[in-house]
């Protein structure tokens, strides 16, 4: 299915006026105030090419409030009121390969016997560039999940920068076709002797396939015990996280009229399993952080047929007690080995 | 438009019952009749009841599929849901999402004796279960059902305990804990536990199932497993916290289990491999 | 940081504490709390200019509590933090050990008292920077005040990492869990952001002991210990009181004296 081009970094800056200038939006990592955000590109100089964003992207198919109903009071009567997601067109922009991949498994979840229309619509209505890393840093661990900084998956177009300037366009899906038909003679046929720019280095830190296998028997060791000792029980690491999807649903509402709201939430948080009788199934801090570990590398693989994590790094750098997913899980891996 | 998933049906709230202290029954009935032509659910299954501006809450669905034209819930005054549900009076609407989660395999019963254990304000998940199979009387063998509570006026749906001791196809035995008894009671007097293992309803071609708080499922388990009821004979019905009841926000998600889509039926079996953290 | 190391061994092997709460080498160049409980581990302890995180968010965390008796490695705010947490009746003396690093070596403050002489000699001021940020917002008019926190509290995703962080949000039913009623709605729109912020913001006055860490902590890099300064700097000016100045509660919140300058409430 794909299809190989180059294009100029010159060209790059006509597709991406092409693509606004047929009314999509395009957002994409950018530094803003000294941090990296997700936020309007309008050239592609706004485009950060290597570095990772604090906050994912995801908040442009499920973002952190959305409304999923309306309603009114009418005497002793309720006027329901559907809600219809809008979702102007948007293109993700230059990517990071990891983010790319997380959609999937926001997709599984969102679509697991019933069908989410807010997610499916803002989804549909998205097209993803990827843009391959070359460098990473000590935070990142795609390779230890079956994954690397050039993975296609996720993409509609990956972008992977040449030695000589420019880049290879890999064309994987028809909303790619659909993005480059925009701006059709910015892409040029690949040349033979077209050279990448060496992707990152990523030195694997543990396997993720053995790592599921593992946790089966892992789940009264006392090492979550003590890896959770600093944890806070906020809730950055899943806010920033690409694949995290866990949510709350919340009305507001006064003497006329309300409304249903989604919102983030997070299972580091101790009152997201609290029941209303007081009870709480998961009343300590360390079976918190043994469900993200367990959720993300052994529930959804076996429920869903995918790792909920993606190796971005994100949780780790916005951890504010440097909970660092890679250390944790490498040593969650030699714990294991040594039976 | 595509359907939202989270979207609820509109019910009239069309009787209440003052069950017990803080218990009410809701009948509901859909504000679109023809909604209600169309709904169905089986016996296990559970839905999210909205109190608009308040939010939405998780029951059982308390009546029987085999009634027609409505259902019912049961609930406890709790917290903020259940609270604003509470100050509903007949004729109010309410939402409803569902019927979500699995079911009891009322098929896989056939030919079976049927022992219900029931404590306090877990009867009313047991209560549809039995109803259904009280109207497919002749599936099942006996049916026998052990209903405690700490006293007398926490018993719930005390007109249908009169009605099923008054019933010849099934054996009905009431406890209150000792000390809840009350003048004139005629029932037993016995925490439920030790009252199944004086009844000692035989295990041999049985499904037992059971439904109660923590504590009493914690003793009652035992009894039957001396009885002689195996793991995959004994069910029972779990709650979690909810939010969507759609597998979808994680709330309930225990072990690899999602207490809304894989639940909230499980046998003792299944119930092992779960960690405690429901 | 060799007395540090030392010191700590030696508390750790006769067992006059359970455990050391300190910094160890984090991620990179960065710094991460540690717990040491093992004596032949106290080398992993670092003492350095990275350290600036207050670490007594950890003296009120039931799981921490539950190993034993507690030396943490204190820095001026953490010594602050101590003493208005004692003041709040949410320490025991016994149980609380304060290894405050002085020039060359460790001070072990084994008193709420002795807390108290040391913090006295500290000086009080907040970073120039901060200053500096506090300064132009109270120059500036309420309208550009709005826009300015619009535009900064429009990136917080109510993650609560600065709730978290902080060693005076201790409470274990926090205003923004409560639903009945809901105080302040839970979504991170504007106005659930803002309420947050504000209703913390006074929770914390009088309280605060101006540590930066909530600001430090929010990993989208809203100032918002800029807030909690500016409600302890007001708290100071009009009352003359001060968070973690003392392990005897003065708390101008909480407190009305019949000379105050507000007739209203006569």
């Amino acid at each position: 299915m794909s299809e190989r081009y180059t294009i100029t970094e010159t060209s790059v800056g006509s597709f991406l006026q092409a693509m606004t200038a047929s009314g999509r939006r395009v957002l994409g990592p950018k530094l803003v105030a000294g941090r990296i955000e997700i936020a309007d590109i309008n050239t592609f100089a706004d485009v950060v090419q290597n570095g990772q964003s604090v906050v994912s992207a995801k908040g442009v198919v499920f973002p952190k409030v959305e409304r999923l109903l309306k309603y009114r009071f009418e005497g002793k009567n309720i006027a329901l009121e559907d809600v219809e997601p809008q979702a102007q067109p948007t293109v993700l922009f230059g990517l990071r390969p990891c983010e790319a991949r997380a959609f999937h498994a926001l997709d599984v979840v969102f679509n697991w016997d019933s069908k989410d229309k807010f997610f499916n619509t803002r989804m549909a209505n998205t097209t993803v560039v990827g843009l391959s890393c070359t460098q990473a840093d000590e935070s990142c661990f795609c390779t230890s999940l079956g994954s690397r900084p050039d993975d296609t998956q996720g993409s509609d177009i990956l972008l992977s920068p040449l030695k000589a300037g420019g880049f290879v366009a890999e064309v994987l899906t028809d909303k790619g076709k659909a993005l480059v038909a925009l701006a059709k003679d910015t892409f040029q046929p690949l040349a033979d002797d077209a050279a990448l720019v060496p992707p990152a280095t990523v030195a694997p830190a543990f396997d993720a396939k053995a790592l599921q296998q593992e946790l089966a028997a892992m789940f009264d060791s006392p090492l979550w015990a003590e890896q959770s000792l600093r944890c806070l029980g906020c809730g950055a690491c899943a806010f920033v996280c690409p694949t995290c999807v866990c949510f709350d649903i919340q009305d507001e509402a006064d003497t006329k009229q309300g409304q249903r709201l989604r919102a983030w939430d997070s299972c580091g948080m101790r009152i997201f399993t609290l029941h209303a009788s007081g009870h709480n199934p998961r009343d300590k801090q360390s079976q918190r952080w043994r469900q993200r570990v367990y959720h993300k590398f052994a529930y959804y693989p076996e429920r869903l047929g995918t790792l909920g994590c993606v190796g971005c790094g994100k949780c780790s750098r916005a951890c504010p007690v440097d909970m660092n997913l890679k250390q944790h899980l490498a040593q969650v891996a030699e714990a294991a080995s040594q039976g | 438009m595509e359907a939202n998933i989270y979207k609820p049906y509109l019910m009239r709230i069309a009787a209440i019952t003052d069950e017990a202290p803080s218990v009410r029954t809701f009948r509901l009935e859909f504000a679109d009749a023809r909604e209600g032509e169309a709904f169905t659910f089986t016996t296990g299954q559970f839905g999210l009841y909205s109190a608009f501006g308040e939010g939405e809450s998780t029951f059982c669905i308390a009546s029987s599929p085999t009634r027609k034209g409505y259902i019912e819930c049961t609930f406890r005054e709790t917290g903020r849901v259940t609270s604003s549900l509470a100050d509903k009076d007949v004729g109010d609407i309410i939402g409803f999402r569902g019927p979500y989660g699995n079911v009891f395999p009322l098929e896989k019963w056939k030919g079976k004796n049927l022992v219900f254990v029931a404590g306090g304000i877990a009867l009313p998940p047991l209560r549809s279960v039995i109803w259904n199979c009280l109207d497919l009387r002749d599936w099942f063998k006996d049916i026998t059902v052990v209903y405690g509570a700490r006293g007398v006026n926490d018993l719930v749906y005390k007109n249908e305990l009169e009605d099923w001791g008054k019933r010849s196809d099934m054996k009905l035995v009431v406890t209150v804990d000792p000390g809840g008894e009350k003048p004139g009671w005629t029932g037993k007097v016995g925490f439920v536990p030790h009252i199944v293992e004086q009844i000692a309803p035989p295990a041999t071609n049985s499904i037992a199932i059971v439904c109660g708080p923590p504590i009493m499922i914690k003793l009652t388990l035992p009894v039957l497993a001396k009885l002689g009821f195996g793991k995959n004979e004994i069910y029972t019905t779990l709650e979690n916290r909810m939010k969507c009841g759609l597998g979808k926000c994680g709330r309930c998600n225990t072990g690899k289990s999602y207490v809304c889509k894989d639940g909230p039926v499980y046998t003792l079996a299944q119930l092992e491999h779960l960690p405690a953290e429901y | 940081m060799e007395a540090l190391q030392n010191k700590a061994k030696e508390l750790l092997a006769a067992s006059a504490v359970k455990v050391v709460i300190g910094y160890g080498k984090g991620t990179g160049e960065s710094r991460r709390p540690i717990f040491v409980r093992a004596a032949e581990r106290a080398g992993d302890l670092v003492v350095d200019t990275a350290c600036t995180q207050n670490l007594a968010t950890y003296l009120t965390k039931a799981e921490v509590r539950a190993l034993g008796r507690i030396a943490i490695v204190a820095i001026p705010s953490t010594l602050r933090s101590i003493l208005q947490l004692a003041a709040e009746k949410q320490l025991r003396e016994e149980n609380v050990l304060a290894l405050a690093i002085v020039d060359g070596g460790v001070r072990e403050l084994a008193t709420f008292d002795a807390i108290e002489e040391a913090v006295a000699t500290i000086p009080d001021a907040i970073g120039e920077a901060d200053q500096k940020m506090i300064d132009k917002l109270t120059a500036m008019s309420v309208g550009e005040r709005r826009a300015f926190w619009a535009d900064e509290l429009g990136r917080c995703v109510k993650c609560y990492a600065c709730r978290s962080s902080c060693p005076m949000c201790y409470c274990e039913r926090c205003t923004m869990d409560c639903n009945r009623p809901q105080w302040i709605p839970v979504a991170s729109h504007a106005i659930g952001n803002l309420e947050y912020h504000m209703v913390r913001a006074m929770h914390l006055a009088g309280r605060c002991v101006e540590c930066g860490t909530c600001g430090a902590a929010c990993p989208v890099g809203i100032p918002v210990h800029l807030l909690t300064f500016f409600a302890e700097q007001t708290v100071r000016r009009q009352f003359g009181q001060k968070g973690g100045a003392s392990a005897k509660l003065d708390y101008a919140m909480s407190t009305f004296k019949p000379d105050d300058k507000e007739t209203f409430i006569r």
